[in-house]
């Protein structure tokens, strides 16, 4: 179910933040628990719950205690906003890059863009 | 239950299983117990159940030693590589003994495994095929809940599906009634993710001793051109390399920390992490 390349715990919380942005899940909504993951991910609770400490420690996530964990009613902002931060980094840099290498000139992605926008 | 090791010796005549293990499993959690062949793993799991008695050192289970002890052995429970022994009768026959041996023997659940694995009562454990030996085993040590229940290689003779069905079913009753597991194992890639903590033995010793993800993250692999690869592990511990043409990948072992990172990043270096089965067989001297 997973590719090695990453930690499952962190795949889980990327799986999560993608819910939350793309308002799968919505502020204030319970999510689903740590044994109700390890059973459906197939893993040790203690690194479902270790994902889940990660999401609470920044802020993604809080808990009720005896009750369970929430999502952060202002969560999904944050996350567009740290995206929003690294997007020209993590995703135009690159492309520009890979236009590059491959010998696409710039001037046609930049059409490409001018036609997406229409 | 706890389980506290220390010092502990295992001389078979002049050979040395076990050499001066020390180390302590936590309560409620499940272990990964992994060893090339002859490491030993069988012979501490002997010994935890008090099927064989040390040489030297300590075993405490829960707080209390563990031979000879009738109020700790019910507790704990072994299921060999062989599945179920006891091979005189039915099923239904190596059931009812495990019920008289087991306080917290739950024969709902043993019903609903058996059928999970194709089991009949009334199947001779003799005629079993070593897959159904193996299934009957991990029936008896599934629906035995006992506080500390150790599987040595219980899938042996398990196709892929019934391994499934296994894993599926150890963590499912483990998610419900919490409780100590130890689990050896070849099948480090299937079985891997159940673990939450790993112990490491080669040659009788312990050679690491962490919970997964602290292990995981200390195995790093390095690719790059190859001087820079060089240059950047110099002074690490590298456990393997590899080269294809003017490209090395080095297999690091050692938490790297943010400027290590930032270091590689700058020389053009790619880091990815390395499995846990690949960090077995280079800890375990790779192909000796």
């Amino acid at each position: 179910m997973f590719d090695d390349r990453s930690p499952i715990y962190r795949q889980i919380a990327e799986r999560i933040k993608a819910d939350i942005l793309s308002e799968t899940l919505k502020g204030d909504e319970q999510v689903m628990s740590t044994t109700q993951y390890a059973a459906f991910y197939r893993i040790n609770p203690a690194t479902a719950a270790k994902a889940f400490q990660h999401l609470v420690d920044e802020g993604v996530l809080y808990k009720k205690r005896g009750i369970g964990m929430f999502v952060s009613p202002d969560a999904r902002d944050a996350l567009r906003t740290e995206r929003r931060r690294s997007f020209f980094t993590d995703v135009v840099d690159p492309m520009v890059a890979e236009a590059r290498t491959i010998g696409i000139p710039l001037d046609d992605v930049i059409r490409r863009i001018e036609e997406l926008k229409a | 239950m706890r389980v506290e090791v220390e010092d502990l010796v295992l001389r078979y005549g002049d050979v040395t299983a076990l050499d001066r293990l020390s180390f302590t499993l936590e309560g409620e959690k499940i272990h990964g117990l992994l060893g090339r062949n002859g490491s030993g793993k069988t012979s501490l799991l002997s010994v935890l159940a008090a099927f064989r008695r040390q040489s030297a050192g300590t075993v405490r289970i829960g707080g209390r030693p563990v031979f000879e002890n009738g109020a700790v052995t019910r507790d704990v429970s072994l299921i060999r590589d062989a599945g179920e022994t006891v091979d005189l009768g039915t099923a239904e026959d190596a059931l009812y003994f495990a019920e008289w041996l087991r306080p917290r023997w739950d024969a709902g659940y043993a019903r609903s495994l058996m059928d999970l694995f194709g089991l009949r009562p009334k199947m001779s454990v003799k005629a079993m095929s070593k897959g159904q030996r193996s299934a009957m085993g991990v029936v008896v040590g599934l629906a035995g809940r006992a506080p500390l229940t150790m599987f040595d290689e219980s899938y042996l003779g398990m196709d892929a599906p019934s391994r499934r069905a296994f894993y599926d079913a150890l963590l499912a009753d483990y998610l419900a009634h919490p409780r100590t597991i130890i689990m050896s194992t070849h099948l480090i890639q299937e079985f891997g993710p159940l673990f939450e903590d790993v112990l490491i033995i080669d040659q009788g010793r312990l050679v690491a001793h962490e919970d997964s993800e602290t292990l995981l993250s200390r195995g790093t692999e390095v690719i790059g051109p190859a001087a820079h690869v060089e240059a950047f592990t110099t002074g690490l511990t590298v456990l393997d390399q590899r080269r294809l043409g003017p490209t090395s990948s080095a297999m690091v072992y050692g938490e790297l920390d943010e400027a290590q990172r930032a270091k590689a990043a700058a020389a053009g270096l790619e880091l990815g992490p390395v499995g846990m089965q690949e960090l077995f067989i280079h800890l375990t001297g790779g192909s000796r």
